[in-house]
């Protein structure tokens, strides 16, 4: 299997490697704990390159494919870098109809990348969510964990001025 | 002794529309002015009018301020707090009559048809205090079930009250336990399934916020019916506050022996442990969340076996929802017979809707099984807003269907939404007006549920895709009628041959919009025309040389310059360049744009 390999190089230090085996050395017998291990890491780390997994992998004993498996199958878990500022736009169902298209439209507009990328200068990333349960403000968008409701696409780039 | 308590809404809704800087100001303003011995404030749950956050309630007279800012807080505390006199012009504006009298909230259109069961402690309680939540007869349907019930008589009374669960698939409840109960096991599992993951569906959410105690109390009966002694709340990780709530109230319980090893010195042990899901909409189907809480990926597997003979680690287990369990403590404390006598038919109690869209009072509303339609569209939620005209309101989400506004007077329950191809689901109901599209509705679903299928069966995986492929062949003005039938067949094969029931549902959309709407897909097919001017490629802006001054306002605009002419002189629109952004028509003071 080919695991490909992140476009950022790994810069994680010896200090989130201790934190990283702690944790997994408290979790490891509890049955099922993969998954909470794996989100305590990308708590450590903002994401899961294949260097994370592998240590994962080492410290647990569960063969790197089946954790590449669960990394791969969840949208929480990310195997690339978030910009420092992640905007996310709901298109939510409440969203979508009161016109959260048109936000995200703007979004990328503004900052000239597409869904699912980051800015080369790692400032920000764009990703589209589903529901954040705050229907009644829809439309909603959300830069890390600011939320920003009922806008307008011309708020848009005032908005995202304020964080450049 | 407080004079008086100020409730303060730390649901999500109102958290983002910043209830959390009123609170701080209130706080602050409230010790300035000396009240702190006389005032308390406390932070609640969802109060479900999410719509007017921040929401804020005084009592003892429960006057509802609503969207109140920081910088609103000295006067209400100096005039409602200090001298007694209520903000009028801060108040809701439904809770105060044309006379300028103050209505009791329970008085206003929105809230007096409602009636709360699972939402009975919601905006009314602190979630972050046990003893609350004791303090309105929490804990005392357990205490009941330890000390003076069998499990089976529990397992009859769920059974006796009809009680469905309230997650989508309306399976009843008591028949659950009741098939897992005798089944054998050294270890049986008792899960809550908390990865509400319709989007427009934000109930379970709210009970958690507001209410986690009877979550909580109503795992660690099923428990006891069962013969079960550890359970599992699988929680979204996107629900932040609902996450800490719930670990909170995990460890009060503990504190005051409610969970942990022999409950109520009758040696029944149960505890709770807290998974989080990781953004997968099919792990809210009951096999593929086992899955994912023993760390694997989480897709469904056939059935049977089922759950209650082996599901969680391979043991016995049963799986409800987040309300349907916020339903069990009421229906022990008040019996059977009270829940029963709410609802129509095969469908018993109340249900949370979450009202969202085109509609003036977004928010959750509780209402009996079998309330019309028009009730919670026009009455509770005050129609659509701007004075459109209403449309169709879809529910369950994206395994569920449209209802057109020409059904407006159907009851709302399992079986008569049934009746015409829609389900209650979990409860999400989006309205929608004259301006949405339907096909492109039933193409926003199709997404989703192309995104979020697993890719284990074959008639999910491809079926949904060659769907989605047609639905944007159409809304791109190249369909044909063919393509109609084409998309009809594959949505009743795609219906029957899936594994598991995002599968089964995911044509609900498409099959209900093509029953109801179908003349909105020949529009788009035969006139090339989309009748609510959503489908871009299907749009044509032009300009009408009667109307244009020649201001040049428009051409300037235009991100592409597809606009030309020479100032003062009617301009028009190059029609292979123009993207259809519509900026011309925004920008135009004269009304010469229009869009076909």
């Amino acid at each position: 299997m080919a695991l490909k390999k992140t476009s950022v190089p790994f810069k994680g230090t010896p200090e989130q490697e201790a934190e990283l085996k702690k944790v997994i050395a408290e979790m490891k017998d509890v049955p099922g704990a993969l998954m909470p291990i794996m989100q305590k890491a990308q708590e450590i780390y903002g994401y899961l390159p294949i260097e994370v997994q592998t240590m994962i992998s080492d410290e647990t004993g569960i063969p790197i494919e089946k954790i590449y498996g669960v990394a791969t199958f969840y949208a929480q878990f990310a195997l690339e870098p978030k910009g420092e500022y992640q905007v996310s736009v709901c298109l939510g169902t409440a969203c979508y109809v009161k016109g959260s298209a048109k936000i995200l439209e703007k979004v990328e507009e503004t900052l000239g990348i597409k869904t699912g990328e980051c800015t080369p200068d790692g400032k920000f990333s764009i990703v589209s969510c589903r529901c954040v349960g705050a229907c009644g403000l829809a439309p909603v968008m959300m830069i890390n964990d600011e939320v920003f409701g009922r806008l307008t696409p011309d708020q848009v780039p005032g908005i995202l001025a304020k964080y450049a | 002794m407080y004079r008086s308590h100020v409730l303060i809404c730390g649901g999500t809704g109102c958290t983002s529309s910043g209830s959390q800087k009123v609170r701080a100001a209130l706080i602050d303003e409230i010790r300035k002015q000396g009240l702190e011995d006389e005032v308390n404030v406390v932070e609640t749950g969802c109060h479900g009018l999410c719509e007017q956050g921040p929401v804020m309630v005084v009592y003892p007279d429960s006057t509802f301020y609503a969207q109140v800012k920081p910088e609103d807080v000295p006067e209400i505390v100096t005039e409602h707090l200090l001298k007694g006199r209520p903000v009028t012009r801060l108040i809701y504006n439904e809770a105060v009559t044309d006379e300028g009298k103050v209505l009791s909230l329970n008085d206003t259109d929105f809230y007096k048809k409602q009636v709360r069961v699972a939402l009975r402690n919601c905006g009314v309680i602190d979630p972050e205090n046990i003893e609350e939540y004791i303090g309105t007869g929490g804990y005392q349907a357990l205490g009941k079930v330890l000390t003076e019930m069998t499990p089976d008589q529990v397992i009859q009374e769920v059974l006796d009250s009809g009680l469905r669960g309230r997650g989508g698939g309306g399976f009843p409840t008591g028949l659950k336990w009741k098939l897992c109960a005798p089944n054998k096991a050294d270890q049986k599992f008792v899960c809550c399934n908390a990865d509400e993951g319709d989007p427009g569906a934000f109930m379970d959410r709210s009970v958690l916020e507001g209410d986690p105690h009877s979550v909580l109390e109503a795992m660690a009966i099923a428990g006891y019916a069962i013969g079960a002694n550890q359970g599992y709340i699988y929680v979204r990780a996107e629900y932040p506050i609902a996450v800490k709530r719930l670990e909170i109230a995990i460890k009060q319980a503990h504190e005051y022996g409610l969970l942990g090893e022999d409950i109520f010195g009758t040696g029944f042990n149960f505890d709770i442990g807290l998974r989080l899901g990781a953004g997968a909409f099919v792990c809210g189907e009951e096999t593929a969340l086992m899955r994912s809480i023993e760390g694997k990926r989480g897709e469904p597997r056939p059935r049977p076996p089922f759950p209650a003979v082996k599901g969680l680690f391979d043991k016995p287990t049963i799986l409800n929802n987040v309300e349907t369990y916020a339903n069990i403590p009421e229906i022990i404390n008040r019996g059977a017979a009270w829940f029963a006598s709410m609802g129509v038919g095969k469908s018993k109690g109340t249900k949370v809707f979450a009202l969202g869209g085109k509609i003036t009072n977004t928010g959750l509303v509780e209402i009996p099984m079998g309330t019309p339609l028009r009730t919670i569209i026009e009455d509770i939620g005050g129609g659509c807003p701007n004075g459109k005209k209403f449309k169709a309101v879809q529910t369950g989400g994206p395994s569920g269907g449209c209802i057109p506004a020409s059904y407006i007077d159907i009851p709302v329950d399992y079986d008569h939404l049934a009746e015409i191809g829609c389900i209650i689901g979990s409860g999400g109901m989006i309205v929608m007006d004259e301006d949405n599209c339907m096909v492109d509705i039933a193409k926003f679903f199709l997404e989703f549920t192309v995104d979020e299928s697993c890719g284990k069966c074959t008639a999910c995986r491809i079926g949904t895709r060659r769907m989605l492929e047609i639905l944007e062949k159409i809304t791109s003005g190249n369909g044909t009628m063919e393509d109609l039938d084409k998309l009809e067949q594959l949505a009743y094969y795609v219906k029957n041959n899936s594994l598991c029931g995002l599968g089964q549902t995911a044509p609900n959309p498409v099959i209900s919009t093509l029953k109801f709407f179908r003349d909105e897909y020949i529009a788009h097919i035969v006139d090339k025309k989309c009748p609510a001017h959503v489908c871009k490629s299907l749009l044509q802006y032009t300009i009408d040389p009667a109307k244009c001054k020649g201001c040049t306002a428009c051409a300037r605009q235009c991100p592409v310059s597809a606009i030309s002419g020479k100032v003062k002189e009617p301009h028009v629109i190059d029609q292979s360049k123009c993207i259809k952004c519509g900026a011309c028509m925004a920008t135009c003071k004269f009304g010469a744009i229009s869009r076909q």
